[in-house]
């Protein structure tokens, strides 16, 4: 069974936001909101310094608590382990908004809930999301954790890897590489 | 002489994230859902008094409880769920909420609970209009046969509203405490605590409905015993965060020092809880004190509280 | 001519020329969902797809359009093309809101006189454009064609070159000489006798060891040098970062040495003191291909690393041992040349510093360092020649003998009567630049305005520089147009395709239809000989063998250079275009023109107390202020904040997200901005992305957004050889701010969240 991943790069992230920009126009997300953001994390005092720069979006957790905690089964999970959200089945309760500790989902001014979809409809015709392939440092990689042979898995198998609040137990599926 | 070296440690959003109602902090909810919660555990604590005693068969020694405060709850309810529609930003499809039931989510609970405990309560009304309002009576030979029929199993209807009232009273914090990603509601305490403000304020309702004062000092006792129970758990609320994780004890210095200290311990705690507590000892020893006044002070105290609750939770996080 | 106004007041184009935003929050064609209907899903890379290639900013990708319901919805790059290879950089992507801004230019406008005041008014195409060429035929028949000059940025500005070639005048000048790279394009001509280019000739991808001055790649975004930066990172490359601010170049590298400002020339010069004195630098290369080490050697005896110590804050075995670490991995050590270089007027001598230094490394010419780049031609369109004309700037050289291209900053003050008058330039043409914020003392600007007798503005929005005109042209952008063909000559040779993915909006037309249009009028229409664009496109390219149908279909196409070398070979003899025919350490040339031939370090102004020097860069979404009304980049990025180190900001009682007024040493204020309190910064200086603080109200999405760095940038330290302004020079001091009105809401604030540990 497919698990979508995605592996994000900090070494090579210089945190240009064309992944915020490239998945605005691919998903056409309403201008004053964004899918995904870049963070820059900054330890040290001067001059000892260091910065991680992360690209980060929904991380379509194995065990999210947004799907879990949604009253009409809007969110839901795809293949993959891919959340989606029915835009027809949402009420618009914000349960899952408050239920995200990654703070990924909004508000659509047309009233349901939207968030990272992992550009699900390119996935589905075996293209990669928009912020992938958008990446001018290549620091973006999608694929299947359940091949032994996709880039994702090769990559985790490689580098030091860590994800965002493990203790909060989402199991998220965005990695990010020192 | 400072001769510790500060290392700092700072997160910047670079790419200028501003979702509407999520960023600077969470504002999702705003007036409408502590409101809502409030009232849900008002109507809570009324239903639950109301077929407690008559299980108990002492309708008559608590005419207000079991006949009189029932009146309230249907409008409440109603109220209630008219915020809470007013809340949804995709209201055209709430009834999406009863095409499926998902057990695993507090918001469908509370959706089912409320779907069955409103036509129920307006059952319960119902039976005891008559002996609210007794210029009234139901027209139709018919409709005072079924009131009557259903009158005759109370009982049993009281037993499944004492359920639902529970279920309605816990449903209102359990619905908070499942999001641990709001690290000031994590606690597993919010359920019975919201439970348990209920039921107080149920009591206050009926205080301030009662016309007897024999029944106004009985429900004054079981308030008093409420708000025991309820800084109890307030104190293990506190407990609880400061012995858990970084984000809890940064949430739990919210009301130790942050900006939630005033409001909360003078108004919800001080004004909320311990006044009117004291006043009902005052009147379990025989003084005369007007049972209006911590009757009303418990009512407010429970909104301000539900308001506090909410506003906290929104506002403490994980991540930036 | 009879000026038509003696005075040349600022007009405000009016809001109901500008419009609303069509833009509401229902987001770019987003669509309702239907009543219980299951939403399809939408269909990736759905639509209309033609090639063209971008406009942001200078590095020119080429790529492709989806265009649906004749909207064009989302640009990506071209997978063949050599500038992205199929990925754009966030302002690329973002171009569709150049085409979606609601807020650009119209109509043609023309400044008119209504009841006291200076308007504009609308006017259609044949009043504008006549307007125009009566207007450069008075100049040159009163002042000859050398009356009128050309200011130019960006790929239409071609066509007017080719007008005003055509009328007899060579005053053609970009900001981009004389207020960026002009100082290290001479530096380099004086060295290795060629310029490093644009795009440079970097092979980052090869280097092993890349050394960055200033230079803050990953913020300045030109895309391939990104992501050969990244590439090279990514492979271990050591990276050595010398600024004053901890970039993200710097977050990336293995040193990164906060330099004090103005002193780079000094660490320069220590470095190629260690690599002499230690014998480190490459001494086959240098024998072979260098004169002068001698003179070299002896000029820089004295610039140890002691020395250089207290004058840049940089640790002597800092020095040492990234000197050390260069000569590892040379020749596949670059020193990055910097791109933008006009900072503190000795900046022709700081980019030798960087030459030489390139040079002992023997990275000139060899892998990891600099290539030699394909040099390729496209036969142009056949036209008569042009006239001679009968002056230029290069006859007023005296000031600056090393300039090879006319200064930007000295066209602006040959208009004004004071410095040249009778001679002087009487009208100019402004293409795609505004000057108000890009040439610095903005007050000599609005001077020289003031004394024009013609100034046309070509422009998408309505930026700074329309409001002073006399008429305004409005062009339309890069997607609705076509333009020159892109040939490009790097590490590959390509021409690409600019076609237009959408109908121009509103009246706006392109540019070469303007500067047709014009020359028709003005009897030079033989100068434009083609019909059309197409045809003109489709004549150059079946020159080389392609055709208008097939690049329509391509989008890039390479020229192929099978025998090209990119490096020099083990023990080649090369001849380089100096006097001497090698690399000079030395330049004799200099010597004889009386200026330092080896660098030397001469100490700058401090900022005297309670000021911070000024220094201002670049940031990902944005090319300066060309994007800053950008309705999908705005909202990554609204305003510009100042970098206040944390200890200073302390001093003043700043704290992070303050807004304040910064003031410089002339009292020239911007403003109000807000503080980034960071640890990023040294304590002597402060930041600010170049481009924001617009004052333009009919473009709200930047209006007063931010601080306007080039307000500030009153004083500027003219580099002898060259004439470029350094601009590095001018402090500043901080004034509290009143918080703009609505900042919550119409700026994007970036959610901090700032935790400080105490270590014991």
């Amino acid at each position: 069974m497919a698990r979508y991943a995605m592996v994000v790069d900090t070494r090579r992230c210089v945190g240009c936001a064309d992944c915020v920009v490239a998945c605005q126009t691919e998903n056409r997300v309403p201008l004053g909101y964004c899918r995904d953001w870049i963070v820059q994390d900054t330890w040290g005092t001067f001059p000892e310094l260091k910065t991680e720069i992360r690209s980060e979006r929904c991380n379509h957790c194995n065990n999210s608590p947004c799907v879990r905690c949604c009253p009409t089964g809007a969110s839901h999970i795809v293949e993959g382990g891919i959340v989606l959200v029915t835009h027809n089945k949402c009420i618009g309760c914000k349960a899952c908004i408050a239920a995200c500790p990654y703070d990924a989902r909004y508000v659509h001014p047309d009233g349901y809930i939207d968030k990272c979809t992992f550009c699900v409809h390119r996935v589905r015709a075996g293209k990669h999301p928009a912020c992938v392939e958008v990446c001018p440092t290549h620091c973006l990689t999608f694929g299947d954790l359940s091949d032994p042979n996709s880039d994702v898995t090769t990559l985790l198998r490689t580098r030091v890897s860590k994800t965002l609040i493990p203790q909060a137990g989402t199991q998220p599926q965005l990695y990010f590489l020192s | 002489m400072n001769s510790s070296a500060m290392i700092f440690h700072e997160q910047v959003i670079t790419s200028g994230r501003m979702n509407p109602e999520i960023d600077p902090s969470l504002t999702i909810w705003g007036w409408e859902i502590p409101l809502y919660l409030y009232l849900g555990g008002l109507v809570a604590g009324i239903l639950f008094f109301s077929a407690y005693y008559v299980i108990r068969h002492r309708e008559d020694e608590y005419p207000t409880a079991v006949k009189m405060a029932p009146m309230w709850a249907p409008p409440l309810i109603v109220v209630g769920l008219g915020v809470l529609l007013l809340d949804l930003s995709h209201w055209r499809y709430f009834w999406r909420l009863y095409t499926t039931i998902h057990l695993e989510s507090p918001m469908s609970w509370g959706a089912w609970t409320l779907g069955i405990i409103t036509p129920l309560s307006f059952l319960w009304a119902a039976i005891w209009l008559e002996d609210a309002f007794p210029r009234f009576s139901w027209p139709f030979l018919w409709i005072k046969g079924v009131i009557n029929t259903i009158r005759y199993f109370r009982v049993a209807l009281a037993w499944l509203i004492l359920v639902l009232a529970v279920l309605l009273g816990v449903y209102t914090g359990i619905l908070l405490s499942a999001f641990n990603a709001r690290p000031f509601w994590n606690s597993g305490i919010l359920g019975p605590l919201f439970l348990v403000s209920g039921l107080s304020t149920g009591t206050a309702w009926v205080m301030l409905l009662a016309r007897s004062h024999g029944e106004r000092e009985h429900f004054s006792r079981i308030d008093l015993m409420l708000i025991g129970i309820e800084l109890f758990m307030i104190v293990h609320l506190f407990m609880g965060f400061f012995s858990s994780t970084e984000v809890h004890v940064e949430a739990a210095k919210l009301f130790l020092g942050g900006p939630y200290t005033a409001p909360f311990w003078v108004l919800v705690v001080g004004l909320g809880l311990v006044t009117p507590a004291l006043i009902e000892l005052l009147e379990v020893a025989r003084q005369k004190v007007p049972v209006q006044v911590p009757a009303a002070l418990v009512l407010v105290g429970g909104l301000v509280l539900r308001f506090i609750v909410l506003d906290a939770g929104l506002g403490s996080r994980w991540l930036y | 001519m009879a000026r038509q106004f003696t005075r040349r007041e600022f007009i405000k184009i009016s809001s109901a020329v500008a419009g609303t935003a069509a833009l509401g929050a229902s987001g770019i064609g987003c669509r309702m969902p239907a009543f219980l209907r299951d939403e399809p899903l939408p269909i990736p890379d759905s639509g209309v797809r033609t090639p063209t290639w971008c406009e942001i900013c200078f590095w020119q990708c080429a790529g492709w359009v989806y265009t649906e319901n004749g909207v064009p919805q989302k640009i990506v790059g071209n997978e063949i093309d050599p500038h992205c290879y199929g990925r754009f950089c966030p302002r690329g992507t973002g171009g569709i809101g150049a085409y979606l801004d609601d807020q650009r230019l119209r109509t043609p406008l023309i400044r008119v006189e209504e009841r006291g005041k200076q308007v504009f008014r609308e006017a259609t195409w044949e009043e504008a454009l006549d307007k125009v060429a009566d207007g450069i035929r008075q100049v040159c028949d009163r002042y000859g064609p050398e009356g009128i000059a050309l200011f130019s940025h960006g790929s239409g500005g071609g066509y007017f070159k080719h007008l005003l070639h055509a009328l007899g005048s060579n005053n053609i000048t970009a900001p981009s000489y004389g207020q960026c790279r002009g100082p290290r394009e001479e530096a380099y001509a004086m060295t290795f006798g060629e310029t490093v280019g644009s795009p440079e000739r970097t092979d980052l991808e090869n280097a092993h060891c890349i050394v960055l001055i200033g230079s803050h790649i990953g913020e300045n975004m030109h895309n391939l040098q990104v992501q050969e930066f990244s590439n090279a990172v990514s492979n271990g490359a050591s990276v050595i970062v010398v600024d004053p601010r901890f970039s993200t170049a710097a977050s990336k590298a293995k040193w990164w040495l906060p330099i004090r400002p103005a002193t780079d020339i000094a660490l320069l010069l220590a470095w190629i003191h260690v690599l002499i004195e230690e014998g480190l630098y490459d001494q086959d290369y240098v024998a072979r291909y260098c004169t002068g080490l001698e003179e070299l050697r002896a000029a820089v005896a004295a610039n140890t690393p002691e020395w250089a110590y207290p004058i840049t804050t940089i640790k002597p075995h800092t020095i040492r041992e990234t000197a050390r670490e260069m000569a590892r991995y040379a020749p596949a050590t670059l020193v990055h040349p910097g791109r933008f270089s006009a900072w503190y007027g000795d900046d022709t001598q700081r980019a030798r510093a960087n030459a030489i230094l390139n040079a002992l490394l023997g990275s000139w010419g060899r892998k990891g360092g600099f290539y030699v780049p394909i040099k390729t031609k496209v036969p142009k369109y056949p036209h008569p020649a042009y006239p001679e004309g009968k002056s230029t700037w290069r006859e007023h050289p005296e000031q600056y003998p090393l300039a090879t291209s006319a200064l930007a900053d000295g066209v602006c003050d040959a208009s004004i009567p004071s410095v040249r008058g009778e001679e002087r330039i009487r009208g100019w043409l402004v293409y795609g630049t505004n000057l108000p914020m890009t040439l610095p003392q903005p007050a000599r600007t609005y001077e020289a305005i003031q004394h024009l007798d013609l100034l046309v503005a070509i422009d998408l929005m309505p930026a700074e520089i329309t409001g002073w005109a006399d008429v305004v042209l409005p062009e339309c952008s890069y997607l609705e147009r076509y333009d020159d063909l892109r040939i490009t000559a790097t590490r590959n040779a390509t021409i690409a395709l600019r076609m237009p993915a959408a109908e121009p909006r509103f009246q706006s037309k392109p540019g070469w239809w303007m500067a047709k249009e014009i020359a028709n009028r003005l009897d030079l229409g033989h100068y434009f000989p083609w019909a059309t664009i197409e045809e003109y496109l489709d004549t150059r390219l079946k020159g080389i063998g392609s055709s208008l149908a097939e690049m329509q279909r391509v989008g890039v196409k390479e020229i192929p250079t099978p025998d090209h070398r990119f490096y020099f070979a083990a023990g080649e003899a090369i001849q380089f275009a100096t006097p001497s025919g090698k690399i000079e350490l030395y330049s004799a040339q200099l010597a004889a023109m009386g200026f330092d031939p080896v660098p030397r370090y001469t100490a700058h102004p401090e900022p005297p107390p309670g000021y911070y020097r000024l220094l201002f860069g670049r940031t990902p979404t944005h090319t300066f202020g060309r994007t800053t009304n950008n309705p999908i980049l705005c909202d990554t990025m609204r305003e510009n904040e100042v970098w206040i180190a944390r200890n200073v900001a302390k001093l003043w009682g700043i704290k992070n997200g303050d807004y304040l007024t910064l003031r410089n040493q002339d009292g020239a204020t911007a403003g109000p901005v807000r503080a980034k309190v960071t640890e990023r910064i040294r304590h002597d200086c402060v930041f600010l992305v170049h481009g924001f603080g617009h004052s333009q109200p009919q473009m709200p999405r930047s209006y007063r957004q931010g601080a306007n760095d080039s307000a500030l940038v009153t004083r500027v330290n003219v580099d002898p050889l060259m004439g470029a302004t350094g601009m590095r020079v001018n402090f500043v001091t901080f004034e509290p701010a009143a918080t703009p009105a609505g900042t919550v809401e119409t700026a994007r604030n970036q959610a901090v969240r700032v935790v400080e540990r105490e270590v014991v």
